[in-house]
């Protein structure tokens, strides 16, 4: 590109473990973003508005999904960046890593069903007015993979209905017609959620992989709003 | 010295792993066996003598890391 300059820069951040970084990067790439890989011992986002935590097993999954690289010198700056208002996209080990860090609430618990998940889901969109989600239409239904084995969303009643009242579930696992069931839910997350937004619509924490749908010849292209809101945003 | 620091999910928090092994012991004849809860169980070698000191500093480093507040209680136990 000639404009590689001017192309909005969005940091990929590379734990030890990551997995779907590459994936991240050319999905930045595709919608016109200028992906920078940045590794987890680096102390600044290299000049990047927006921020992806990846896919992945950052540091093996020792003691809980996320909870090591929670602690990574990187993580300090991306705490950072999310508190000045900045984009931060956490997609599956990325999402644990935000429950972790406390920027989203609650906990991933092993999937009910003990096993490891590995093909599509449906997701209903339940918020569209937010930065990070103001490319989607409310109630539209998206069709993406999830593969994880803790994506069983937790948190205590009081935390569950303060999340549900102040509209903090961005997405929630459904039928391909948009309808929230329990058999539709791959992992036993409580109410169904697939996705978590902060209140400023800054933060979106996910457990399906919106990077691993950009092109139709890898399978679809309903990942692709998600990721040009994000470059948008950085 | 060493330490011992107890993870293990709330009460409140279902443990389908816990579950899954209760059924293989009734399965087994362990029919007496009405629950099971799976923790983790760390051991720190701990530099220092001074008990108090070493417990409030291993449950700090519990809080911070260890265990996750949100769906875990620890225990600290000393010799």
């Amino acid at each position: 590109m000639t404009d590689g300059g001017r192309r909005p820069r969005v940091a990929v951040i590379v734990f030890p473990g990551s997995n779907c970084d590459r994936d991240a990067l050319a999905a930045v790439e595709a919608v016109g973003g200028e992906a920078v890989p940045v590794w987890h011992q680096s102390k600044d986002l290299q000049r990047c508005g927006a921020v992806i935590l990846p896919g992945g097993f950052s540091y093996g999954d020792y003691l809980r999904a996320g909870a090591m690289a929670a602690h990574s010198p990187v993580m300090k700056a991306v705490r950072r960046h999310a508190e000045q208002g900045g984009a931060v996209l956490g997609i599956c080990n990325g999402f644990q890593v935000l429950l972790e860090v406390g920027l989203l609430p609650g906990a991933m618990l092993m999937n009910r069903s003990l096993r490891f998940v590995c093909r599509d889901v449906y997701v209903r969109v339940e918020r569209a007015d937010l930065p990070l989600v103001r490319t989607l239409q409310p109630g539209q239904v998206l069709r993406l993979p999830v593969a994880h084995k803790e994506g069983n969303w937790f948190a205590e009643p009081a935390v569950v209905r303060e999340v549900e009242q102040r509209g903090a579930v961005a997405l929630r696992y459904c039928d391909p017609s948009g309808q929230v069931r329990l058999d539709a839910n791959p992992n036993g997350a409580l109410e169904n959620i697939a996705g978590l937004i902060n209140r400023e619509g800054n933060v979106l924490g996910m457990m399906p992989h919106p990077e691993r749908r950009v092109s139709r010849l890898l399978g679809g292209e309903d990942g692709r709003a998600l990721l040009r809101a994000l470059v948008e945003a950085a | 010295m060493q330490v011992e620091v107890r993870v293990k999910l709330k009460e409140s928090v279902l443990d389908p792993q816990g579950e899954a092994i209760r059924r293989v012991l009734t399965n087994l004849g362990f029919e007496e066996v009405e629950q099971v809860r799976v923790g983790k169980l760390m051991l720190l070698e701990v530099a220092g003598d001074d008990a108090g000191l070493v417990r409030a500093r291993v449950e700090e480093a519990a809080r911070e890391l260890l265990a996750n507040p949100v769906i875990e209680d620890f225990e600290v136990r000393l010799p």
